[in-house]
């Protein structure tokens, strides 16, 4: 791609496809002799990153989708059994889930990075908007993939998000209904969105060809935001870029893996592990963390059309920035103004980030058209003016004089830039949690669990007796329905043998048939089949419990959760704290009180609990002391029974979650040699270029 | 012209099928079980149907506010059937983005939307935050005094 290249192999059945086809020139050209400026620092990387996260989502994906089922009333069925049945599927599905994060987290380091270098005008105006059109397909796949797990964050994002297009004038209802394939979202929906999600992914690796492409016929920008001109400004692609990027990328794969093995769920919403139920809003719709600048805008701005029009317009304007910023000087290392201008706007994003996971009412409606109106204010008014107004210093004469130039200090800025980015992305992070304060709930008390931190595993006795529990008290309300008989004797579980587990089935009656009378008819259990549920649908539920509906707790630790709040949930993410489901059900099990206090009052049919959202639970106080006897001498008391049955249903939540931690450290081990290696080979290669 | 006609069929396939059509037929609701300042929720086309059989108190608040102080002016009495002014029927969808308002909630004695905020009024129209418009009302009619048939 960097005109015609002189690569002639030796070895002749190559020399005879290289006449046929040229592919190994181009290769060659491209990844090998390819010209690379010599002074590009490691924000450059990001590109190498990015490219690897698309080939990971690619791949991750193509494989989900082989036992995903896509359709309304299995897709969360479906994505439990993955992460449930299939080998290493919880594995899979974690590198995808928490992949969309990282490959979004990327993207705006890489935006930013080309936002303060300049990297945007002539003679690369192509280069970036391919490059916009490349983060607006992102967004689009991004958000229906989140909707294909169905759970409530799936549906009611998905709601939101089609009713924008409702805004247009005249044809909006007819554009959603068009959107829907019915008259709300529902199975048609999840169908197009899938095949969506299947397509974009390649739509996006052909538009990253021509971005590539238009790269390499215009080179690469780089820090000091001169042109190379001599053959002193620049080393090969290989073995210099290539190593670098390696090393970058291993980097960047341990972050990565962090989120996989250990905080899988940070962060995502608790309420997507609660199915789709179309006739409950959950109580704050939050978008995923990477739209939530976006979600910012649109909600600050109160007439519905323009709050749509100014959503998209924040990312459109992208595309004009050739065109806004006219300044000839294109690092803003030599920009005085443009340099402390461009940070105000980072913190800009960040807070907007931080208010979309904010209700929208009092101060944050306030902040939030203020902060949309700095936003456009860069873009609008700032840039244009700087562009015009300021004195840049002088940049150097060329990228071999800026390389001379700094032999010296050059690690401060890229600490300090580090660091803001670091507190950047933890911010954005822990605001899709903030969105939930909007209630002053008493908030639960943090226990011991024994399989909390890196190297935690359940306790087997506690999982035992948990399951007594269950058996004997809260399968009389409550089903277990995504954990079945043979699980019992499933590595890493309550570690009962296979016979134990057919014996423990063998007591269960489950109905069965129809058999060759064309009856329905009842048997022993056997260890494939699932704990039966103890009503037959929702509506038998309901009567039978006073109009609340006992919720299946197969999930129940990992779709309850609570506010953390600034700054515990920047700290959790380094101490591994993912308790909060644990820590309230053990809290709603101990939180009852017999009277309510003064000037609460409950409903009939109600009880009052501590740590229930409301207070007024129509559950009554499930556990007295005494109730369960356990044959291994542990007391017989609430607090042992709540702890036991939480320890259980954290592991019907997740059964694998040892393996998890296990593989999680062997991966550790391996990618901290690697990415030492990475690092001195880097060294070596680039001893003799500075 | 041939290159229009022959892209409608890919645009067309995606509005809603025959079967998402036919189970979107009108259907009748038995009124004779709703008391006095109860309300239902029937599901009709996927969408929350709200059907309220309003206190006296409620009807005088819907109607003693003064229309052109309202976002969304329309009266009372345009938004129920005469002669059956206790029954507000309307689809429970907030006008903003689409969540499912509350009912018997918020300040104005109606529906309240837990997502961004929207209040109405025990005639379903808006009051107070960021949707436009007020509930909208769906078709339909009385087949006797106490059911009706929505769509």
């Amino acid at each position: 791609m960097s005109g015609p290249s002189d690569y002639q192999p030796t070895n002749s059945a190559l020399k005879w496809i290289e006449r046929r086809l040229p592919i190994l020139g181009l290769m060659h050209s491209s990844f090998v002799a390819y010209p690379t400026p010599r002074n590009l620092n490691y924000w450059w990387t990001f590109g190498a990153i990015l490219s690897m996260m698309l080939g990971v989502q690619i791949l991750t994906g193509v494989i989900l989708a082989m036992h995903y089922t896509p359709e309304a009333t299995m897709a969360f069925k479906s994505v439990e059994s993955i992460v449930r049945d299939v080998n290493y599927g919880w594995l899979l599905r974690n590198i995808h889930a928490s992949g969309a994060s990282m490959f979004f987290l990327a993207v705006y380091i890489h935006m930013f990075r080309g936002l303060y270098y300049g990297s945007y005008k002539e003679p690369r105006e192509i280069l970036w908007i391919l490059g916009v059109i490349i983060y607006l397909l992102m967004m689009a796949t991004g958000f229906m993939g989140y909707v294909l797990p169905w759970g409530q964050m799936s549906f009611w994002g998905a709601t939101v998000i089609t009713n924008l297009f409702s805004a247009v004038p005249y044809f909006g209802e007819s554009i959603v209904t068009l959107l829907w394939g019915g008259y709300s979202v529902g199975n048609p929906t999840l169908n197009r969105f899938f095949s969506l999600h299947y397509l974009l992914p390649f739509v996006i690796a052909g538009v990253v060809v021509l971005h590539i492409w238009a790269l390499h016929v215009a080179g690469q920008n780089n820090p000091a935001g001169v042109e190379a001109k001599t053959e002193k400004d620049t080393v090969p692609f290989t073995p210099y870029a290539t190593i670098k990027d390696a090393f970058g990328v291993s980097c960047f794969m341990l972050f990565f893996a962090w989120f996989i093995f250990y905080m899988p769920n940070y962060l995502g919403d608790a309420d997507n592990y609660i199915p789709a139920n179309p006739g409950v809003t959950p109580a704050h719709i939050v978008p995923e963390w990477y739209y939530l600048p976006f979600y910012a805008i649109l909600r600050s701005i109160p007439n519905k059309l323009a709050g749509v029009t100014a959503m998209f317009s924040a990312i459109l304007v992208l595309a004009f920035l050739p065109w806004l910023d006219t300044a000839k000087t294109k690092s803003s290392k030599y920009r005085p103004l443009a340099k402390q201008f461009f940070w105000i706007f980072v913190i800009v994003c960040v807070l907007l980030g931080w208010l979309g996971g904010k209700p929208p009412e009092g101060i944050y409606v306030i902040a939030g058209r203020v902060l949309t109106f700095c936003y456009f204010a860069y873009f609008l008014i700032l840039l244009p003016l700087l562009s015009r107004i300021e004195k840049p210093r002088p940049a150097p004469n060329s990228i071999a004089a800026d390389v001379l130039a700094k032999t010296g200090s050059r690690s401060t800025p890229m600490v300090s830039t580090a660091i803001a980015f670091a507190l950047a992305g933890a911010l954005f992070a822990g605001s899709a949690q903030n969105a939930r304060a909007a209630d002053h709930e008493e908030v639960p008390p943090s226990q011991k669990w024994s399989f909390s931190g890196p190297f935690g595993k359940f306790d087997r006795g506690s999982l035992q007796r948990g399951l007594k529990v269950y058996k004997e008290v809260c399968s009389a309300c409550h089903g277990l329905s995504y954990i079945a008989f043979r699980n019992l004797a499933d590595a890493g579980g309550p570690g009962y043998s296979v016979a134990q587990a057919a014996a423990f089935a063998s007591d269960y009656k489950i109905k069965d048939g129809p058999n060759d009378q064309g009856e329905m008819f009842e048997r022993p259990g056997r260890p494939a089949d699932y704990f039966p549920s103890p009503f037959p649908n929702e509506q038998a539920a309901r009567v039978a419990n006073g109009g609340g509906l006992p919720p299946d707790l197969s999930l129940i630790t990992k779709a309850r959760s609570y506010e953390r709040g600034f700054p515990k949930f920047v700290f959790d993410f380094f101490t591994q704290f993912q308790e909060q489901g644990p820590n309230y059900v053990d809290a709603i099990l101990q939180g009852y009180e017999e009277k309510p206090p003064a000037g609460v009052s409950i409903p009939e049919g109600a009880y009052y609990n501590k740590y229930f959202p409301g207070h007024a639970i129509k559950m009554p106080k499930p556990l007295s002391d005494g109730q369960v006897t356990f044959d291994d001498g542990s007391p017989a008391t609430v607090a042992q029974y709540a702890k036991d049955v939480t320890t259980f249903l954290m592991w019907t939540a997740e059964p694998h979650m040892e393996e998890r931690k296990r593989l999680g450290m062997q991966v550790f081990v391996f990618l901290i040699i690697f990415t030492g290696l990475m690092y001195f080979t880097k060294k070596r290669v680039w001893a003799d270029a500075h | 012209m041939g290159g229009v006609a022959a892209l409608w069929p890919f645009v067309s396939q995606m509005n809603p099928d025959a079967s998402t059509i036919a189970a979107g037929a009108p259907i009748e609701v038995d009124l004779a079980p709703i008391a006095e300042g109860q309300d239902i929720k029937v599901f009709w086309r996927g969408k929350p149907i709200y059907i309220s059989h309003r206190t006296k108190k409620q009807i005088d608040e819907a109607r003693s506010v003064p229309v052109s102080s309202l976002p969304d002016p329309q009266t009372d009495q345009a938004r129920v059937k005469e002669g059956h002014d206790q029954w507000l029927v309307v689809i429970g969808i907030c006008t903003h983005l689409g969540c499912i308002p509350i009912a018997h909630e918020g300040n104005y004695d109606g529906f309240f939307c837990p997502c961004h905020g929207s209040q109405y009024d025990s005639s379903g129209r808006i009051r107070q935050g960021p949707a436009p418009a007020n509930l909208p009302v769906p078709p339909y009619q009385f087949v006797s005094d106490s059911k009706i048939q929505i769509g």
